[in-house]
C-alpha cells in the first residue's frame, strides 16, 4: 500500500467515505427492511423505512447524557471504529478501484482482528457503566464470541489453504466466472462451518443470549444512551453491513456492482432471518456447546477436505 | 459520574442516605434545558423526537395490561414509531398505567429520574386524576401530577387500546409543536415535587436525584 503522492491518499480517503456513507445507509435501510418482512409475518405494517434514522437522530438530539467515566465514553467509540476499521480493509465491490478500500495483502488477519477489537471495546465501556446485566450481557457475549470465532477461524484457515493467499481481494478473484467457481461450491464444509458460526454473529436468534430483552434488559448497552447509543446503532448497521459483504467476498463469489451486492448480502442475512424466527432462544451453554460440536467438526472437516481434494 | 458541585447553594443533600452511601452517589442538582437557537433545528429535533417515542416497559398499575396489545398486529403502534425499551436510560414516554401505589411511586420517581431528557409522562385512566376508585385508600397517590410532571392525560377505566393510540399520536402533535416540557417543569419545580414526593415517601433511601 504505497502511495505516489498525497493527493492520492485524499483521493482515497474520499472514496472510503463514500463507501462508509454507502454501507452505513445500506445497513440502516436493510435493518428496517427486515424489520417489516418480520412484521408482515406476525400480520403487521410495520415500521416505516425511515424509522431507524430517525431513532439514530432522536438519540444525537437528546437534551442531555450523562457519563460513568472515561471508559463509558470511548465503549461505543471503539465499537464504531471496529466497525469502520472492518470496512477499511475489505474491498466492496470487486474490480472497482473506487470502492476497493485499503484493501491489501494480507487484509483478512486485519479484518479478523478488527472483528473482535470492537466487542472488547465495548465490553470494556459496558463494564465502566457499572450496571449488573451489563457485566453478565458482556460475559455471556464473549464467551458465545469465543465459542462461534472457532469454525469461522476453521473456515478461514480452509479458504486461505485453498486460494493460498491472505488477500481478499485474491480470494475473490479466484471466484470469479460463474457460481460455480464461488467457495460454496468448490469448498462446501467451509462455508457451512462459516454461516453456522453467522447465525452466532448476528445475534439473532437463537444465540441471542447476550441482548435477551426479556431477561437481562437488554445486556451490554444497558446504560448507554442518547449520543452513546446513537453511535452503537450506527455502528450495529455498519458492522453489520460489513460482515455481510465479508461473507459474500468469501463464500459468495464478491459482488461487481452494487445490485449484485446488496442482493447476495440480502439473501445471506436471510439466512440468519429465518432461522431466528424458527428457532427459540438457547441458553448459553448450549449455544457454547453447539458451536464447538457440530461446526468446529465440519470447520476441522473442511481443512481435511482442502488437502485431500481440492489441493491433492 | 456527575462531578460534585463544588457551590453548596446548588447541590442537594441526600439526607436518606448514610454517609459512606452519600460518597457513591452524585449531589448535583439537574438542570433546565434551553431549546436550540435556531428555530428550524430545534423543529427538526421535535419531528426526530415525535417519531420516535420509545416507551418504558415498566407497568406500573392495571393499565400496564393495556400497553400490551399496541405491538399486536390488531393496533401495530410500531407504525407511528413507538417501540418498547427495557431500560429508562433510552426510553423517553414513561406511560402510567392507571393507579400509583405508594410502593410504586418510589420506583416511579426513581426510573423518571433516570430518564434523559426531553422525557414525556402520559398518565392513563382516571386514578393518576383523581384517584378514581381508589380515592380512598390509605396507599395510593390520588393526583399524580403533585409527584411527577406529566403532559398528557388519557381518561377512562380503562381506556381501551385504541384511545391510547390516539393519545399518543396527540402527544407526537403536542412535542412537535414544541409544547413538551415537563422535564424543565420538573427541573424549575424541584423542590415542590421533591417536598411532595418525600411527603407520602415515608422510606426514602434513595439519592435525592437519581442521576
Amino acid at each position: 500500500m504505497i502511495y505516489q503522492s498525497l493527493g492520492e491518499w485524499f483521493d482515497k480517503i474520499g472514496n472510503f467515505s463514500l463507501t462508509l456513507l454507502i454501507v452505513t445507509v445500506y445497513g440502516l435501510l436493510m435493518g428496517a427492511f427486515i424489520e417489516r418482512i418480520i412484521a408482515k409475518v406476525q400480520g403487521r405494517i410495520g415500521i416505516p423505512y425511515k424509522q431507524p434514522f430517525i431513532n439514530v437522530l432522536k438519540n444525537i438530539f437528546k437534551r442531555t447524557a450523562i457519563s460513568h467515566g472515561i471508559m463509558f465514553y470511548l465503549g461505543p467509540v471503539f465499537r464504531i471504529a471496529g466497525g469502520i476499521g472492518t470496512l477499511a480493509f475489505i474491498p466492496v465491490i470487486f474490480g472497482s478501484e473506487t470502492f476497493s478500500n485499503f484493501s491489501t495483502a494480507g487484509d483478512l488477519f486485519l479484518v479478523i482482528y478488527f472483528m473482535f477489537f470492537g466487542q472488547l471495546g465495548m465490553a470494556l465501556g459496558a463494564g465502566e457503566s457499572g450496571h449488573p446485566y451489563s457485566a453478565i450481557g458482556v460475559a455471556r457475549g464473549l464467551s458465545q464470541m469465543t465459542a462461534y470465532e472457532v469454525p469461522f477461524a476453521l473456515a478461514v484457515v480452509a479458504i486461505v489453504l485453498q486460494y493460498g493467499t491472505l488477500s481478499i481481494n485474491d480470494i475473490v478473484a479466484a471466484q470469479q466466472g460463474g457460481w460455480q467457481h464461488w467457495t460454496m461450491v468448490t469448498n462446501w464444509p467451509a462455508t457451512l462451518a462459516a454461516m453456522l458460526a453467522f447465525l452466532g454473529m448476528t445475534g439473532y436468534s437463537p444465540f441471542d443470549i447476550f441482548l435477551a430483552p426479556q431477561e437481562i434488559p437488554i445486556g451490554p448497552p444497558t446504560e448507554f444512551h442518547s449520543a452513546y447509543l446513537g453511535l452503537l446503532q450506527l455502528n450495529r448497521a455498519l458492522f453489520g453491513a460489513t460482515k455481510l459483504i465479508l461473507f459474500m467476498n468469501l463464500f459468495f463469489g464478491g459482488a461487481t456492482g452494487w445490485p449484485e451486492l446488496m442482493l447476495k448480502t440480502w439473501l445471506i442475512y436471510m439466512v440468519a432471518i429465518v432461522v431466528g424466527v424458527a428457532f427459540p432462544r438457547y441458553r448459553v451453554d448450549q449455544g457454547i456447546r453447539f458451536f464447538f460440536k457440530l461446526p468446529t467438526l465440519i470447520g476441522i472437516m473442511s481443512i481435511i477436505y482442502v488437502q485431500m481434494v481440492l489441493t491433492a | 459520574m456527575f462531578k460534585k458541585s463544588l457551590n453548596t447553594e446548588d447541590t442537594l443533600e441526600n439526607a436518606g442516605l448514610t454517609v459512606e452511601e452519600q460518597q457513591l452517589f452524585s449531589n448535583a442538582r439537574p438542570q433546565a434545558y434551553e431549546p436550540y437557537p435556531i428555530k428550524a433545528v430545534e423543529d427538526f429535533a421535535n419531528w426526530a423526537r415525535a417519531n420516535s417515542l420509545w416507551i418504558l416497559a415498566f407497568g406500573t398499575g392495571c393499565g400496564a395490561i393495556e400497553m400490551r396489545p399496541l405491538m399486536t398486529a390488531r393496533f401495530d403502534a410500531n407504525r407511528f414509531g413507538v417501540a418498547g425499551r427495557p431500560t429508562p436510560r433510552q426510553s423517553s414516554v414513561f406511560v402510567i398505567g392507571g393507579y400509583a401505589s405508594v410502593k410504586t411511586l418510589k420506583r416511579i420517581v426513581r426510573s423518571y429520574e433516570q430518564m434523559q431528557g426531553p422525557k414525556f409522562v402520559i398518565a392513563l385512566g382516571i386514578c393518576p386524576v383523581n384517584g378514581g376508585m381508589y380515592f380512598d385508600s390509605y396507599n395510593t397517590v390520588n393526583r399524580f401530577d403533585q409527584y411527577l410532571p406529566v403532559d398528557l392525560y388519557i381518561t377512562g377505566c380503562m381506556p381501551r387500546p385504541e384511545v391510547l393510540v390516539a393519545g399518543i399520536m396527540e402527544l407526537q402533535k403536542m412535542i412537535k409543536a414544541g409544547k413538551c416540557n415537563g422535564a424543565n417543569r420538573y427541573v424549575d419545580n424541584f423542590d415542590w415535587y421533591k417536598a411532595n414526593q418525600k411527603k407520602v415517601i415515608k422510606n426514602w433511601d434513595m439519592p435525592d436525584y437519581n442521576w
